[in-house]
């Protein structure tokens, strides 16, 4: 079941990725429509992040490329974001809210300049966006993980990028949070940007995705949201365990739900 | 006024090694600067050799290549045999050193080098090797030349690489995404630390170097929360050890070097003790967040 479109926003084509020899993506050959917002799901371990970080140019590849508007990476850095996972670095770094946010202006300035007033502002505007205006002098250390993931985005936000890449936005993060993150992403896709997100709930996957990637070391499915997210090609994803792990995951949600941060 | 030079160059020192160390420590590198400390003594001894002569520049450059080669090493050995990180500082520096030594010990009799100068150096001579012109000129010690040559080149580098050293080193996977190449950032740095070592050397020897590569931004790492500041405090911090350690050596009659190295302990020491922030003492008690169990799950 993989769905392939016309005029892609980004391709990938034959891709595999290892590390030390040992390929953990295999063949992974899919296209993504523009404006869209695709979530990439799979279990831990399927290579979710190793794929986007591979359509990003981030990792060396043993076969394969990635185009992103039809050219190579190289030529189209300043239209890519990323979100990393939020554990990938240090919350104790000497910076601030706004340090942080600014860095998505980087990429537009040259060597020898730093950040002008436009930039100071877009980066304020992107931390009103995300409703962390009032934290812009806090120090990073001082963040909860819902107000961490949504300086990330912020910073994302400042860049005006065309493609963004998120590496699990929602994990850890309070209700409140991912309410705004989601509402955030449908924005930007009206805006007609295109948003791949590495997701691990199924539940909200099919309220949040339009386009769902179903990945476990290889490409089990690419395409439309209704088309992908059935019960055999989940079972395909997840090794036919996966009426055991929607339970476990049903209950832990109703035990977490009370204890949920409420902080903004 | 031999005082102002001794305190002048370990001054220049201080400000070199405390301004690259703050990056060092933050990407949780602190050892590579001990291993490029050692590692550039083949490099040295090599220049050496073949220029037959003391001068400056050779050494630095001979000890330059191999403070790259170094970090080459370090990475190859980390990245493809798959060597833990310090385990392959460990191996790496202590091979390189040991070269150095057996051809100190080999050519010992064309080498005016022996490695107890290289690891302790000796600030007490700066004031003897003038730089005097045919004119009968004075110009100050030539340590001092060129170490204030090599501070201004690293403030350069700082100030024209601000953004991206910040940025390369808080989060290389998004600087890298963005287009920012993180390697040459990466090798820029560890040129600029192997430059520092080499030019250091002679003067205060390697063990100072590394302590002003770690306290002084350590110190400073306790007492600020932002990164320009941690920047311009650790340079206060190292050439207030460097001034303190004089003054402590020349009170006890002891060495130089290893009274600023004291010193720069004992800042590292009462700042956390009593840092208002993050020291153990005297912090104001925060309560942490408790972590919710959502995110333990994530
Ligand atoms: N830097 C790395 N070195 C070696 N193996 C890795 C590295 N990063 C990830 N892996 C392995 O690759 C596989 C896929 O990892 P990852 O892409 O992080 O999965 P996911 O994001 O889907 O949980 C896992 O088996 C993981 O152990
Ligand atoms: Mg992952």
């Amino acid at each position: 079941m993989i769905v392939q479109v016309d005029n892609p926003v980004v391709e990938v084509h034959d891709l595999t990725v290892s590390y030390d020899r040992k390929p953990v993506l295999w063949d992974i050959d899919l296209t993504l429509p523009a404006g869209a917002l695709v979530g990439v799901i799979g279990p831990n371990g399927a290579g979710k992040s190793t794929l986007i970080k591979a359509m990003m140019d981030l990792l060396p590849t043993s076969s394969g490329y990635v185009r992103i508007f039809n050219e190579p990476i190289k030529q189209v850095h300043k239209r890519i974001s990323y979100v990393p996972q939020r554990e990938s670095v240090d919350w104790d770094f000497p910076a601030s809210v706004f340090d942080v946010v600014l860095m998505g202006r980087y990429g537009n300035l040259g060597l020898f300049r730093g950040p002008r007033k436009a930039d100071k502002d877009a980066a304020m505007e992107a931390l009103e966006k995300v409703n962390m205006q009032s934290f812009a002098n806090r120090q990073i250390s001082q963040l909860s993980g819902g107000q961490q993931q949504r300086v990330f985005l912020a910073r994302a936000l400042a860049q005006n990028a065309d493609v963004y890449f998120m590496d699990e936005p929602f994990a850890g993060v309070d209700i409140a949070t991912e309410t705004a993150i989601i509402e955030l992403l449908r924005q930007m896709r009206a805006q007609g940007k295109t948003v791949i997100v590495v997701h691990h709930d199924l539940q909200s996957a099919a309220d949040y995705f339009d386009w769902v990637v179903l990945l476990n070391m290889r490409l089990v499915a690419s395409g439309p949201t209704e088309k992908v997210l059935t019960q055999e090609l989940l079972e395909q994803t997840y090794g036919g365990k996966l009426t055991v792990l929607s339970k476990v995951g049903d209950l832990l949600r109703k035990q977490e739900f009370p204890a949920r941060e409420t902080k903004v | 006024m031999n005082a102002f030079w001794i305190i002048l160059t370990g001054s220049l020192v201080a400000t070199c090694c405390s301004l690259l160390g703050c990056y060092l420590i933050l990407r949780r590198m602190a050892m590579v600067g001990d291993a490029i400390s050692h590692a550039v003594l083949p490099g040295i001894v090599i220049a050496f050799l073949v220029t037959g002569s003391r001068d400056s520049m050779p050494m630095l450059i001979g000890a330059g290549l191999l403070g790259v080669i170094t970090t080459f090493l370090i990475e190859f050995f980390h990245r493809y045999a798959r060597v833990q990180a310090d385990a392959s500082i460990g191996v790496t520096f202590t091979w390189l050193f040991a070269i150095g030594i057996i051809l100190i010990s080999v050519f010992a009799g064309q080498v005016d080098l022996d490695q107890d100068c290289v690891l302790y150096g000796e600030i007490a001579y700066v004031p003897l090797d003038l730089w005097i012109t045919e004119g009968n000129l004075n110009y100050g010690p030539r340590t001092v030349w060129t170490l204030g040559f090599v501070t201004l080149l690293i403030i350069l580098f700082i100030t024209i690489g601000y953004k991206e050293l910040f940025l390369t080193t808080f989060d290389p996977a998004f600087a890298a995404a963005i287009g920012f190449s993180t390697s040459l950032w990466y090798y820029l740095l560890m040129t600029a630390v192997s430059l520092t070592t080499v030019a250091s050397f002679e003067s205060v020897g390697a063990i100072l170097v590394v302590a002003f590569l770690v306290a002084p931004p350590a110190t400073a790492y306790l007492l600020t929360d932002n990164f320009k500041v941690m920047l311009i405090l650790s340079v206060m911090l190292g050439i207030l050890a460097s001034a303190a350690g004089y003054f402590l050596a020349v009170w006890m009659d002891g060495s130089i070097a290893g009274a600023i190295a004291t010193v720069a302990g004992i800042e590292f020491t009462l700042v956390f003790l009593f840092s208002p922030t993050k020291g153990q003492l005297l912090r104001r008690r925060q309560v942490a967040p408790a972590r919710q169990p959502e995110e333990a799950l994530a």
